[in-house]
């Protein structure tokens, strides 16, 4: 049964393994049944792209619990969540990853855990998650280039995980590596960005509640367009830094060479928290188009989550550390 | 059918609705609710793109006419250049009253602070005076000579275009320097052209 989300419930209060639809995506699907509920998946305005979205692909999640750290905005849809992304390792176009990313076999899947940690291992997918308890965690998403959703993830804290594999005292900060596989990958056979992407934290951003791992979009699986099958979600930083298709964790002293930053150091910087007061060189950053709405909005500090992490960077000159 | 009457009747007509079927088909996806999550950044991307592309594709009738020798192309050049200018308008006056919603201090600082923009209005606004003094009229008024300096502005317009195109982009410059090597292309065959013109006659010059 469909059941269309009423407003002023948080998603995260409704059982968890319910479908969740939007009032647009329902009605679509209610009146052109079938047909309509292929095209809600497969997503509309790209005539390519029909099929390209494997229903599949998508299995539902078990035993997630609601986190108090979501937020209670408007979510985005399904269909605009994953069928705009940025995800260059499968074309620079918004259209792209949703048209390309079907084919990308997300199983098995192990993340390579080293560097400075007692535990280092080949993790299996579920072994790294499986021991900790899913929860949905809906926040915003800010990408740099000026536009914003709202996302119901599902995921674990990222410093359950970190936890469990007991970083040395020599580690201070993650590096974070994409999948290279130009097989499946058709973007990577370009050099727009020097892959594999990487990206990274510093230890006490990594361990910071908010930041989490994500495996699951709107109570199912993620997606691959949305980096499937595990992904970083760091909600007061740019969407870059929340790196996807995760295939390994290196705990290192020195803070890794980020892909956009090593692409345009003039533009990118390795922090990249989300900073209304310090422009991108090429536009401004004060303020940001919320997909689905028509009048920009003013852009928070740290993407509104400044009560939660300004303490991370105190002292810090934040024009200079960009 | 003379030459003459095919270019007026048949060829002009069916030009004109070649290059308005990107609007129509924008505004069919429009009124359709089809232009993906984010409308108003597709729509300026499609009129941006359509207007650089009509730029250049007036900008080879001239090497056409020369290359083919057939002289009756030259009559789609203006409401070839006046499409350019009509995406142009479109893309600025979607950036103005739909991206900002006329928040004038927002606009005048990206125009004075973001290079990207200020060339992209300076290419913009370049192309104004070759819109307004594209009828016949001001051909004469203009005298033949005057009228072509001032329509050299085109060149500049084109390239501040493709500039505007390529400041840009985040990381993916291959469609604005696939743009870029097209204008070399043309700009290059008017160059070969007057140096060859001016070997030819060394007194004219």
């Amino acid at each position: 049964m469909l059941i269309g989300r009423a407003p002023g419930i948080r998603s995260s209060e409704i059982t968890p393994e319910r479908l969740y639809v939007n009032r647009r995506e329902f009605i679509r699907a209610a009146s052109g049944g079938a047909v309509g509920a292929v095209g809600l998946l497969a997503g509309v305005g790209e005539a390519g792209l029909a099929g390209s979205v494997p229903a599949a692909a998508q299995q539902p999640l078990s035993g997630v619990s609601a986190s108090p750290l979501s937020t209670d905005e408007k979510l985005n849809s399904f269909e605009d969540i994953t069928t705009y992304n940025n995800f260059y390792e499968f074309g620079t176009d918004k259209s792209d990853p949703a048209r390309y990313a079907g084919s990308l076999t997300t199983r098995p899947w192990t993340v390579k855990v080293d560097g400075h940690v007692a535990r280092p291992a080949e993790y299996d997918l579920d072994d790294l998650i499986k021991p900790h308890q899913l929860e949905e965690r809906i926040c915003r998403l800010r990408c740099v280039e000026a536009w914003s959703m709202v996302i119901p993830w599902v995921g674990v804290p990222l410093a359950d995980v970190i936890g469990r594999m007991e970083p040395t005292g020599k580690a201070k900060f993650v590096e974070f590596t994409t999948l290279y596989r130009p097989t499946q990958m058709p973007g990577l056979l370009r050099p727009v960005l020097d892959w594999p992407y990487v990206e990274g934290l510093r230890l006490d951003e990594a361990m910071h509640p908010l930041t989490i791992l994500a495996v699951g979009l709107y109570g199912k699986s993620l997606l691959n367009q949305n980096g499937a099958p595990i992904r970083l979600v760091v909600p007061w930083k740019y969407g870059f830094k929340s790196i996807k298709s995760i295939v390994r964790m290196r705990f290192v002293e020195n803070a890794p060479p980020t892909a956009w930053a090593v692409a345009n150091p003039r533009e990118y910087g390795f922090y990249s928290n989300v900073n209304p007061d310090v422009d991108h060189p090429r536009w401004s950053q004060a303020r940001e188009r919320r997909i689905g709405e028509f009048f920009r909005r003013p852009t928070l500090m740290f993407n509104g989550y400044a009560d939660q992490v300004a303490s991370l960077y105190a002292g810090m000159d934040l024009k200079k550390n960009y | 059918m003379t030459s003459h009457q095919l270019v007026g009747r048949l060829l002009k007509p069916l030009v004109f609705v070649a290059a308005l079927t990107p609007f129509l088909w924008l505004a069919w996806r429009a009124v359709m609710g089809n232009l993906g999550a984010n409308p108003i950044e597709a729509v300026t991307l499609v009129t941006g793109r359509w207007t650089l592309r009509l730029l250049l594709i007036t900008l080879t009738v001239s090497p056409l006419r020369r290359l083919t020798g057939w002289q009756p192309v030259v009559r789609f050049r203006r409401m070839l250049g006046l499409f350019a200018f009509f995406y142009g308008s479109l893309h600025f006056t979607i950036y103005v009253a739909i991206d900002q919603f006329f928040g004038w201090s927002f606009i005048l600082a990206d125009i004075a602070k973001r290079p990207y923009i200020t060339v992209g209005f300076a290419g913009f606004v370049s192309m104004m005076p070759l819109a307004l003094t594209s009828t016949t009229g001001w051909i004469r008024r203009l005298g033949g000579r005057r009228w072509q300096r001032l329509h050299r502005l085109v060149y500049l317009s084109a390239l501040f275009g493709v500039i505007h195109f390529l400041w840009k982009v985040k990381a993916d410059t291959r469609d604005p320097l696939l743009y870029g090597a097209v204008l070399a292309g043309l700009l290059g065959f008017r160059a070969w052209r007057a140096v060859q013109s001016r070997m030819l006659a060394p007194s004219a010059g």
